[in-house]
């Protein structure tokens, strides 16, 4: 592939500033990361190991103490309509319809009504809410709401779309049939996906590209490459992926690490108290 | 002997019984008991108090009926509802000091709303600007909170000394009553937007001023047309302070010149108009606000 469809993270750490020295936070601490296009890359980790962090720099919110982003080549200064966010809530605009919502984006940008009518209605069909589009935001379900983030982000047509804990908020069944949507979109558009979460087993389900971290000071510290995602989207079977011997060995592996991890903490906890 | 103590042994058993029905009915206000299905237990003031509130309305207005037709009290201190409607009707047709009470109400309510309008353009704008800029911030805060709290009579003078005596003074005046409480909910109207929202935009490729005016502006709308309802409520209680020096016209010119002769009943039938109009002012902002702004309390 083309440098131009590749995010590089670039030996990046990011040093929240405190008062005094000992109340600085190391959020990162040196991340090397590529992503290729086409590549569904999810971070994985325990609170406070800089997995938000590192999708605020993606999205070009926050810049890094050290070292540097580039997308296609070019550096990450700030926010643009080539990488789209999806929230954990709160980020819909309750007082447009979901068409409206939709096609915002390409509304700020200048685009004509109708031709970016359209393409809101092709990427809300995508998320199946082809019958939705004159509904408010608040009549719609947790779940409905985060299809249309979904489709809302895709309308911009950006290279990149960024997922900070999307299905954080909604029950396990909406959640299951969101997550298997996100794999068809996935495979439809050919983007880059980058996806954060504290489920284990949404992460080995949905990633191509598994980064574990680690927190104090944020770091990576297993990386997995995986095929479960592809396993489903040619079987369309997710409970028989999800109950398989080696879904769950690779479940109490990586559990285990973070486990490992929140004890870890626990322990450092216990010894700044006594 | 036996017979007494069962009479009384009955007796207290009724006088218990009574107790006991007391007992049931404080029990309702403050035991802790489930609900019937439907409710919510534990709500606080939950269901409507539309029936009581209109009870009390009829409740009061009878018991002025009564008051002041029974001769307990002197016209003067408090004048029948019949004396006050035929003043209605006679200074609707006759006037009252120079004009009808057609001509003094409009000329109240274009101060009023002249103020009210002349506040809507400025005071939103500068406390949108005060919600998203630290300098507009720096400007106007220290004004604003400085002069918000003091009463319009005590600054009238100055008003006067500087604007004179003219039209221009009086809607003045209520325009500065009106203007710190909508500027300061347009303010705080600002921090109702979510920072998931303004990222969205911005990563949806939005400016800064496309993202104050689609999404902070937007997201602030509810609150300041809780602004407009207050600033509204205000114009109208500094109407008659407004109104104090070199008027001519007005409803609370009106009032105050109808206290000087001693005129209860006009005084009486004045304070109703004013309230009457704001009240049904307040109801029409009720109106428009769920009309604009549907989503308001569903978010």
């Amino acid at each position: 592939m083309s440098n131009e469809q590749r995010l590089q993270v670039k030996s990046v750490s990011v040093i929240y500033p405190g008062r005094t020295a000992r109340e600085q936070v190391h959020a990162l601490d040196n991340i090397d990361l590529t992503i290729n296009r086409g590549d569904f890359v999810v971070a994985l980790g325990a609170s406070g190991c800089g997995k938000t962090t590192l999708l605020s720099l993606m999205a070009g919110f926050i810049t890094p103490s050290k070292g540097e982003l580039t997308l296609g080549g070019k550096p990450v200064l700030g926010p643009a309509s080539d990488r789209g966010v999806v929230f954990q809530k709160h980020a819909l605009l309750p007082w447009l319809s979901v068409m409206e919502n939709t096609e915002f984006g390409l509304k700020l940008q200048g685009v004509p009504k109708q031709e970016r009518r359209e393409i809101a209605a092709k990427n809300l069909a995508l998320v199946g809410l082809k019958d939705f589009h004159q509904h408010m935001i608040y009549q719609l379900s947790g779940g409905m709401q985060q299809r249309v983030g979904i489709a809302r982000a895709l309308t911009c047509n950006p290279a990149m779309l960024l997922m900070d804990e999307p299905m954080a908020a909604l029950d396990a069944l909406t959640r299951e049939t969101i997550q298997e949507l996100l794999l068809e979109v996935w495979q439809k558009t050919q983007k880059m996906f980058f996806f954060i979460t504290h489920s284990v087993e949404e992460a080995l389900f949905l990633a191509s590209h598994l980064i574990v971290m680690s927190p104090r000071p944020g770091r990576i510290t297993h990386r997995y490459e995986l095929d479960f995602n592809k396993r489903f989207l040619q079987t369309g079977d997710s409970r028989a992926i999800k109950s398989s011997p080696d879904f769950i060995k690779m479940r109490e592996t990586v559990l285990s690490i973070i486990y490992g991890d929140e004890r870890a903490a626990e322990k450092q906890k216990e010894a700044s108290h006594a | 002997m036996r017979d007494d103590t069962r009479i009384e042994a009955s007796m207290s058993y009724g006088h218990l019984q009574r107790l006991a029905g007391a007992g049931a009915g404080l029990q309702r206000l403050f035991a802790k008991r489930g609900v019937k299905p439907g409710e919510h237990f534990g709500a606080p003031g939950q269901g409507s108090a539309g029936g009581i509130a209109t009870g009390t309305v009829i409740a009061l207005f009878l018991l002025w009926v009564v008051v002041s037709n029974s001769g307990w009290v002197k016209p003067i201190f408090l004048p029948t509802p019949q004396a006050v409607f035929a003043k209605f009707i006679q200074v609707s047709t006759e006037g009252f000091a120079g004009g009808t009470l057609l001509e003094h109400t409009l000329t109240s309510l274009s101060r009023v709303f002249g103020a009210f309008a002349l506040a809507c353009i400025t005071a939103i704008p500068i406390g949108v600007m005060m919600g998203v800029s630290r300098v507009a911030r720096g400007l106007f805060d220290p004004p604003i909170e400085f002069y918000r709290p003091l009463p319009p009579l005590a600054y009238l003078p100055m008003v006067i000394i500087w604007f004179g005596i003219g039209e221009f003074s009086k809607v003045y005046l209520i325009f500065l009553a009106i203007f710190a409480p909508m500027a300061i909910a347009a303010r705080s109207g600002v921090r109702s937007v979510s920072i998931e929202q303004i990222h969205a935009a911005y990563s949806m490729g939005a400016t800064r001023m496309q993202v104050i005016w689609h999404v902070i502006l937007k997201s602030a709308l509810p609150e300041i047309f809780t602004g407009m309802r207050i600033g509204i409520g205000v114009g109208w209680t500094t109407l008659v302070a407004g109104e104090m020096v070199a008027s001519t016209r007005g409803l609370g010119f009106m009032v105050l010149n109808a206290a000087e002769f001693l005129a209860s009943d006009v005084v009486i039938m004045g304070i109703i108009v004013i309230g009457l109009f704001a009240f049904v002012f307040d109801l029409l902002m009720r109106h428009l606000e769920k009309v604009l702004v549907p989503w308001k309390g569903k978010v």
